[in-house]
């Protein structure tokens, strides 16, 4: 199969499981496994993609032109495919864990659920192999909207408010600042391609460059930097297998994708660490890590303290990539998808401990441990991951963001990885130390096991994956080092 | 043969069927008939517009008689397209008119009302393809009057009074029009459009020309409801029928903006009034405070009607923002989003006129739970809703890409941060409706209620396609409004 018919082929498997979703709602089982069905091609196309571009090749598709001198184009380079081949990995073992949770908790309009799920995976994947910043910009507010009768799944009030300040924020800084600079790129260069080296070198001012950067990294909502942050804790109000796939890792992930692929082919990333104008970058990211990091101490409410944690990870891509050396660069990419598996695994934990035993507050997780111990020996993987520690994969990426930081002697930015490494390692210690070692305060309601089966299984997975991937990060790597 | 004969067939052909219509009376029969000429019109416009796409500006003279002395109709780029856009709407309104005219307007009144909406086509198609400034008067006149009468034909009594005042403000922008004409004709002595800009330079520097000017531009955008002069809208688009406010939201003031397009660039063309008398600054001020005061009123808006009236007279104010740029990508951004914003608000009346046959009125509170009751209504609605903030993969995209472009170029980029904030304000009142028909409950106790007959339905999906597929594929239609820019500034009708 030529390479063009694969990405033609990625791009339109999730939107035919889509439609066959949509028309299956009658027969819950049937449904299910066509969701189960089509991530698993999903993936095994994204996947063969995988030696023609680890061979250099940069396989390329136009569908057609929408504006005269306008293409919606795709071109799948290597972080595109790193972040395509986890989104897609992970839609199976979160399709796995909705089952579970959704039949669990008896969910309504299930239908819609999945149709949504899978839209928004075509999204997803548009976004990762997009060629040109028009069709990521387009794919980009997709995903905005398509997500959106997600987050709002519950329909109570507190649904319905939190879905205003999620599409508030999404659309006005996407049409506010970013619709404008993408513009205003355009009529600077003649083109909006992706690019190797950039497009913008030498045909404009510096100044007018400063305000671009500030317009794309502000524009680009989905990476939650500071002070457009709020819309992420919002969206927690959506059902967790929501918040675990789509809100740790597709959603949050493409805005933190764009902004590598605008420094990295839009910028270009010589011409920018020539021009240091982008120091102000890194003090946004660097106080964003370290203020969502305190913020998420003091948050009781679990999933609003992983969301929080999600804002200090994410800035971490972001504080990456303004660091501007080459193997910050690769941190970046490498950090994309290691606090995916990380963050997945506590979601689902979330998840989990929400469906057994009707708890949301870290306050209520005293000795939960002994009832639950695959939750929360998965839980402590993945929170070991998010500090950093190794053998979790949170260490690798840590390792070469602080490696590109010395090496281009960016001190702060050193000073800020170590300071949230105790931040990070202060919220998710006493959360493991009080499930395991203290002792349940009221033994009343609390004659639950373990959840479903699906659930612990998918949990389970994602918790070893993220073991594994310390062990073997050369497959990875390999793709992550064909980036600089 | 016939296909020289073309552009007078446009105009000729309702204005003929309209007196059979008032013989016809049968009401099914008389639909049936607007039906046909309807499409006959628009096959017509179709053919017209391969015609100048491929063989330039196409000039008819009426009964022989040569320009300047006999009426010349002329058709370049900017006007087949236009005629297009009018005779397209229409032909699809009226393939959703009969279900809806039947519930909302008298049995005895119905011949009435087809022979109107005939004679209203009749006008709006003339007011395009003519090159005479009386004639346009005329025809001006005739879609003018057959509107008011349309409009009064609204069930809610109010619509006497909404039509009322119409009137007397449309007459208001009429006279002044025709008071502009009269001074024109007092300098040049010709009322042919090709012939005034050709004369205009040597009469320019007179205060008749400059008070002409001004009665002509004033008179115009009283009838396109440019902010302040649109208080006629809101009522008139809300108490008038479903069918006919689909009907006008799409093209009347489309064809009024055709003509502030013929003055501006035509008629004093050789002259850039834009330019040269701070018309310019004018008309960008006040479409970009149209933008904002209407957008905000349409967001306190309780009947859906009279917030999307609202919402047009904003988006007449990107409409006119872009052609007060002067320059070939801002007036190809005018037309782009004339041609566009016909689409979303035809489809958005029409799917307001859905809820008004099955659930009986159009305030917010009346939708609740809509969505799930009526879910290819409101999905329609949504969708379109989208095309007015200008979501990418929607025409709306496609017109707001254009008008910052063209204020990037004029290195105006406050304006370009005024039009893509005041987009953001149609999310709010579009998104008062999502959470209304998606988020609330049905209320208690609700009648069970279906989609809208097929016939209504399907126009309106068809639309909203359209306003999908032209968001999708703009290639075309942006290529033939940037050729009509084009040869709009390079002096008109030649």
């Amino acid at each position: 199969m030529s390479s063009e018919i694969t990405i033609q082929a990625a791009l339109i498997t999730p939107l035919i499981g889509a439609v066959l979703i949509a028309f299956s709602g009658r027969w819950p089982n049937l449904r299910e496994t066509i969701t189960l069905v089509t991530a698993t091609i999903l993936f095994v196309l994204v996947a063969s993609l995988y030696p023609e571009i680890m061979a250099g090749g940069r396989p390329s598709l136009v569908i057609g032109e929408m504006l005269p001198g306008f293409s919606i184009a795709f071109t799948v380079e290597p972080l595109g495919l790193i972040f395509a081949c986890i989104a897609s990995f992970l839609w199976i073992i979160n399709s796995l864990y909705s089952i579970g949770y959704m039949r669990a908790n008896n969910e309504k309009n299930q239908t819609r659920f999945y149709v949504c799920f899978a839209i928004a995976l075509t999204c997803t994947m548009a976004i990762a192999f997009s060629g040109n910043m028009m069709t990521l910009f387009i794919f980009y507010e997709a995903l905005t909207l398509c997500t959106y009768p997600l987050v709002t799944h519950a329909g109570t009030d507190k649904a319905k408010k939190s879905g205003r300040v999620y599409l508030g924020i999404l659309l006005s800084t996407s049409i506010g600042f970013l619709f404008l600079a993408i513009v205003w790129t355009w009529l600077i260069a003649g083109t909006l391609d992706f690019t190797p080296g950039g497009i913008l070198e030498g045909k404009t001012s510096t100044f007018i460059i400063g305000v671009l950067l500030a317009l794309y990294m502000f524009g680009i909502g989905k990476a939650a930097l500071m002070p457009f942050h709020r819309w992420l804790p919002a969206a927690m109000v959506a059902p967790t297998p929501v918040s675990a796939l789509l809100h740790a890792v597709a959603v949050v992930k493409a805005g933190v994708f764009t902004v590598v692929k605008v420094v990295v082919y839009i910028f270009g990333f010589d011409f920018l660490s020539g021009l240091g104008s982008t120091d102000w970058l890194l003090y946004v990211s660097g106080f964003t890590i370290l203020a969502a990091s305190i913020i998420a101490l003091r948050q009781d409410n679990l999933k609003r303290r992983l969301a929080y944690s999600t804002i200090s990870q994410l800035s971490y891509v972001v504080m990456a990539t303004a660091i501007l050396a080459p193997l910050s660069i690769v941190g970046a990419a490498l950090h994309i998808a290691v606090h995916a598996f990380g963050k997945i695994t506590l979601f689902f934990a979330a998840g989990s401990i929400y469906t057994a035993a009707h708890k949301t507050e870290v306050s209520q997780l005293d000795g939960i441990g002994r009832r639950m111990p695959w939750t929360m020996g998965a839980f402590a993987i993945g929170a070991l991951s998010m500090i950093g520690v190794p053998p979790t994969a949170g260490f690798i990426s840590k390792w070469y963001i602080l490696h590109g930081a010395l090496d281009s002697g960016q001190m702060l930015a050193v000073a800020v990885v170590i300071a949230s490494t105790l931040l990070n390692a202060g919220y998710f210690l006493p959360i493991i130390y009080a499930a395991f070692f203290k002792k349940p305060k009221d033994n009343s309601d609390d004659d639950h096991g373990e959840a479903p089966l699906a659930i612990v299984i998918t949990l389970c997975v994602t918790a070893a994956a993220t073991v594994l991937l310390f062990f073997f990060p050369g497959l990875l790597l390999e793709l992550a080092r064909q980036l600089i | 043969m016939i296909a020289t004969h073309l552009p007078i067939l446009q105009v000729i052909l309702p204005l003929i069927m309209a007196p059979i219509a008032l013989i016809l009376r049968n009401p099914r029969a008389v639909w049936m008939l607007t039906l046909l000429v309807t499409w006959v019109a628009f096959s017509i416009s179709l053919a017209l517009l391969m015609q100048v796409l491929d063989s330039g500006t196409i000039i008819y003279q009426i009964g022989g008689w040569g320009a300047p002395w006999g009426i010349e109709y002329v058709l370049d780029k900017v006007g087949a397209f236009v005629l297009v856009i009018v005779s397209a709407i229409g032909s699809i309104v009226m393939a959703y008119a009969r279900r809806s005219v039947e519930a909302e307007i008298p049995e005895d009144r119905i011949y009435l009302f087809y022979t109107m909406f005939l004679l209203c086509l009749t006008g709006l198609l003339g007011i395009v393809i003519t090159g005479d400034i009386f004639n346009l008067f005329v025809f001006l006149e005739i879609s003018s009057l057959s509107s008011y009468v349309m409009i009064s034909l609204g069930k809610d009594r109010r619509a006497l009074t909404a039509a009322y005042r119409y009137l007397i403000m449309g007459t208001i922008g009429a006279t002044f029009y025709i008071i502009g004409v009269g001074l024109l004709y007092m300098m040049t002595g010709t009322l042919n459009m090709a012939d005034i800009s050709t004369l205009i330079p040597s009469v320019a520097d007179s205060r008749t020309i400059r008070t002409s000017m001004a009665f002509l531009t004033v008179g115009v955008c009283l009838k396109l409801a440019l902010f302040p002069l649109h208080l006629w809208l809101p009522n008139a688009y809300t108490y008038a029928p479903s069918v006919v406010t689909a009907f006008l939201a799409a093209t009347a003031t489309k064809v009024a903006v055709y003509i502030l397009i013929r003055i501006v660039f035509t008629l004093f063309g050789s002259i850039s009034i834009l330019k040269g008398l701070d018309v310019q600054n004018i008309l960008m001020a006040l479409a970009i405070i149209a933008m904002f005061a209407a957008s905000i009123i349409a967001i306190y808006q309780d009947n859906m009607k009279r917030m999307f009236a609202y919402s047009s007279v904003a988006q007449i104010g990107y409409i006119i923002l872009g052609i007060s740029f002067a320059s070939q990508v801002g007036v190809a951004a005018g037309i782009i989003h004339l041609f566009n914003h016909a689409i979303i608000k035809c489809a958005i009346f029409m799917g307001l006129g859905c809820i008004a046959l099955r659930v009986g009125g159009v305030s917010v509170k009346d939708i609740h739970g809509l969505g799930y009751r009526m879910p290819w209504t409101m999905a329609a609605i949504v969708v379109c809703g989208l095309g007015l903030i200008g979501i990418p993969m929607t025409v709306g995209f496609i017109s707001k890409w254009y008008l910052v472009r063209a204020a990037f170029e004029h290195d105006m980029w406050p304006v370009a941060t005024l039009i893509v904030l005041s987009s953001l304000l149609a999310i709010i009142y579009v998104w008062r409706i999502v959470e209304a028909a998606y988020l609330r409950p049905s209320p208690q106790g609700a009648k069970p209620i279906s989609e809208p007959p097929l016939s209504m339905l399907l126009s309106l999906w068809a639309l909203t396609l359209a306003s999908i597929y032209f968001g999708v594929d703009a290639t075309n239609t942006l290529n033939i409004a940037l050729d009509a820019a084009g040869a709009l500034l390079n002096g008109g009708l030649k």
